[in-house]
């Protein structure tokens, strides 16, 4: 028995003496900033824009963690009061919930920029934007001998037969069904915020619905093209384009009638390094360092003033060229708020009839 | 004398008795206590959320007071809309007032952003009319508005159970169900138990025949066939559910040898689809099934089975009436731990089940990651909980099957 407990801290041993030596390493009182993203590529191309130039000039660490973009996991952490991030990326809709369920908090603007200087809707109460991107069509060119030319095309199977796929949630594929049954793009919230409109709109998706295959992340849909598993998909813009640019796929981004959306940071309630993280934030906003993501991932700035400084390559790519602005709805966060959680019930006994 | 003792030693062997009886118990308290702490406690906690709601009733104590008073059903006169206006204002001053939008909404889709618009008029203005709220935010001026608010102040709810099962309280006061595009969850609970009930039959199927062979080759050639078995099941389930997606795929593995052999003249759609779940979900639980049953079937004495055949039993009836009621308490044992553990099924369904073969359990996870609607997720966990042990209770009751006793 006890040369039993001999060996065992003969194990252990090396063990503590390397959590001392560890211990001694970090240099103490060395400024760390956590923050938490939604991984992949958009992740690395904040890592290169942002964490690391700004871990430079303030001479901190940065650290990151990754979660799959789902507010469960911060309550949790807000609720337990063990909050080991200070920062983290979520989506709009998302800040919405965070900042009523108190999860978020609210911002002081004064120590970040002023909010005139941001597009609109992409300052909010408890997020700021980082970023805006285009929910769009893509296919494979090898595959579709016509090209599509606006998003709705997803909806006509005569035209364009064979499986297609889509996001499941019922955000943007509502906001499309309504278009695609000839609702004009001003009227498309006015018209979804009445029984009748909903039910329209599901009766639209209705019509292709046995044609869809549905996607969960952003990395599914250059996948899904690439295995051929479908005809056409609706995408983020970025992982569409970097498909093209990086894995030279064969694939094309259609423009026309875009849903224009913005990702967002934001402060979970109890963030340990608070002014470190409201310095990063005003850092971000600065507009030649807002127009750095553009060169990783084609998303563009949310600073108005940060325009010039986005390279003309890049900017030919971004959701917001004027080229790409012909037909676009913009995201309604606050309709979103609002009608999200029933919304997502109906569309989930939608997607089980 | 001698009675005395007696007497005497049978007391001792009755305090023998009961500390003998004690000891166990006490070697096993510290496992029962940390169970009970870490495990128990955090359940009951957790699931007490879905008949618990306080947001509603702590943020309208003077609208409760006032709604004592008021006798009108369906919408309330002025009194109570002013004592309605100082609680948002109060709220709004908190900062309590979003969270109470945003579980008002869960009972009113709709009710958050006119929440909102009234907070913030009520903050302006004191004095602020019936007219004036009900302009800003009209499901104030709506019966099922106000129904909502009045069951919203009880802290003990029935709301998210009844949920659970597609049911509401009506306007008149009695249960009903909800509107058809609202209801889901009986019909996932019944998907739920009926993909459990299918993979539980598929790998009965499997493991039956499996389990046979394996007792009765060379323990050499049983031991390999084991070890394949285990193998799989040594591997993390996420791995081995990508693994079957590469199998699965339009373009996989299966389709591309389906085609060669010329068994199908197209690609068939196993991805995303029920049957490439089942597929899936029946691989995983395959040891689940067939371990009790190869425990069982080893231990079945043989030469019964050879009496019973020497005395004149044709070989179906010696399967039916010797070999089954021998291997039958495995045989229940596998299927009702592959049921149970079939109804909790997470990531598979996600990663290869289709938008209409979600489970209970991502419906749960939705609730608890994306909707922050912990009510919502408590109560579902308690239905599926609740009947996960009335199965089992079922199963031990009336099959005389104990798991605690099996092997």
């Amino acid at each position: 028995m006890k040369r039993i407990y001999r060996t065992t801290l003969l194990a252990f041993l090396p063990a503590l003496t390397s959590v001392g030596i560890m211990s001694q390493i970090q240099p103490a009182g060395a400024a760390e900033l956590t923050v938490m993203a939604t991984g992949g590529e958009w992740q690395s191309a904040l890592r290169k824009a942002w964490f690391e130039p700004f871990a430079k000039k303030a001479g901190i660490q940065f650290n990151e963690q990754e979660y799959t973009g789902e507010l469960g996991k911060i309550k949790a952490m807000v609720e337990t009061g063990d909050v080991p991030i200070d920062l983290v990326t979520v989506e709009t809709s998302t800040v919405l919930q965070g900042c009523d369920a108190g999860v978020l908090i609210r911002l002081d603007y004064s120590k970040i920029a002023d909010r005139k200087r941001f597009l609109p809707g992409t300052a909010l109460d408890c997020g700021v934007g980082i970023d805006v991107y285009g929910d769009v069509l893509a296919y494979d060119t090898t595959v579709l001998k016509e090209a599509p030319t606006s998003v709705l095309d997803i909806f006509d199977t005569k035209k364009f037969p064979g499986k297609r796929a889509m996001r499941k949630a019922p955000a943007q594929n509502l906001e499309w069904a309504l278009m695609a049954d000839g609702v004009p793009i001003a009227d498309v919230y006015k018209v979804l915020d009445t029984p009748a409109g909903v039910d329209r709109a599901f009766k639209k998706l209705d019509s292709i619905k046995k044609d869809i295959v549905w996607w969960d992340a952003g990395a599914q849909p250059p996948q899904l093209l690439a295995s051929k598993e479908v005809v056409m998909t609706t995408a983020w813009n970025g992982r569409i384009q970097n498909a093209i640019d990086k894995d030279k796929r064969p694939f094309a981004i259609v423009w026309n009638d875009q849903i224009v959306e913005y990702d967002m940071i934001a402060i979970p309630k109890g963030a340990k390094n608070l002014d470190l993280a409201y310095k990063y934030l005003a850092y971000a906003a600065e507009p030649e360092v807002s127009a750095q993501l553009g060169r990783h991932i084609p998303y563009g700035p949310v600073m108005a003033d940060a325009t010039p400084f986005v390279p003309k390559d890049v900017l030919s790519k971004l959701p917001t060229a004027p080229d790409h602005m012909k037909a676009y709805l913009i995201g309604d966060v606050e309709f979103w708020g609002d009608h999200g959680e029933d919304l997502v019930k109906r569309f989930n006994a939608w997607l089980a009839q | 004398m001698s009675s005395i003792a007696i007497s005497g030693i049978k007391t001792r062997t009755g305090a023998m008795d009961r500390s003998d009886s004690l000891r166990p118990l006490a070697l096993a308290a510290p496992l029962l206590l940390l169970l009970a702490f870490s495990f128990g406690a955090p359940i009951v906690l957790l699931l007490s959320r879905a008949v618990y709601e306080p947001t509603i009733a702590n943020t309208l104590p003077h609208t409760i007071a006032a709604l004592g008073t008021d006798s009108a059903a369906g919408v309330p006169a002025e009194p109570v809309f002013h004592a309605f206006a100082e609680d948002m204002k109060a709220a709004q001053a908190a900062g309590a007032i979003y969270e109470f939008a945003k579980t008002l909404n869960t009972r009113l889709p709709g009710a958050r952003s006119q929440v909102l618009r009234v907070a913030r008029l009520a903050g302006q203005d004191a004095a602020v009319t019936k007219e004036a709220m009900i302009k800003a935010a009209p499901l104030l001026g709506e019966d099922q508005g106000w129904a909502a608010i009045r069951s919203g102040t009880n802290r003990l709810t029935s709301f998210f159970l009844l949920s659970a099962f597609d049911l509401r309280w009506t306007d008149q006061g009695t249960i009903g169900a909800v509107p058809a595009g609202q209801a889901v969850f009986t019909r996932v609970f019944g998907r739920t138990f009926l993909i459990a009930t299918l993979v539980t039959l598929a790998t009965l199927a499997l493991a039956f025949p499996l389990a046979y062979v394996m007792t009765n080759v060379r323990p050499l050639i049983a031991g390999i066939v084991l070890v394949l078995v285990l193998l799989p099941f040594w591997t993390s389930i996420l791995v081995r559910t990508a693994a079957w997606t590469v199998i699965l795929q339009k373009y996989g593995l299966l389709n591309d040898l389906l085609l060669w052999l010329g068994v199908t003249s197209d690609r068939l759609e196993l991805m995303y689809s029920r049957t490439g779940l089942i597929i899936a979900m029946t691989h995983i639980q395959l040891p689940f099934t067939l371990l009790p049953i190869y425990s069982v079937m080893r231990a079945v004495n043989t030469s019964q089975l050879r009496a019973a055949q020497s005395l004149g039993a044709r070989p179906l009836t010696v399967f039916r009436r010797v070999y089954l009621p021998q291997v039958m308490p495995g045989v229940l044992a596998g299927c009702l731990l592959t049921f149970i553990l079939c109804l909790g099924y997470y990531i598979t369904p996600v990663l290869i089940g289709g938008a209409s073969d979600q489970l209970i359990s991502n419906f749960i996870a939705n609730y608890v990651n994306v909707e922050l609607n912990w009510e919502m997720a408590a109560a579902l966990s308690f239905v599926l909980l609740a009947s996960t042990l009335g199965l089992y209770v079922t199963m031990t009751r009336y099959l005389g099957l104990d798991l605690f006793k099996m092997g």
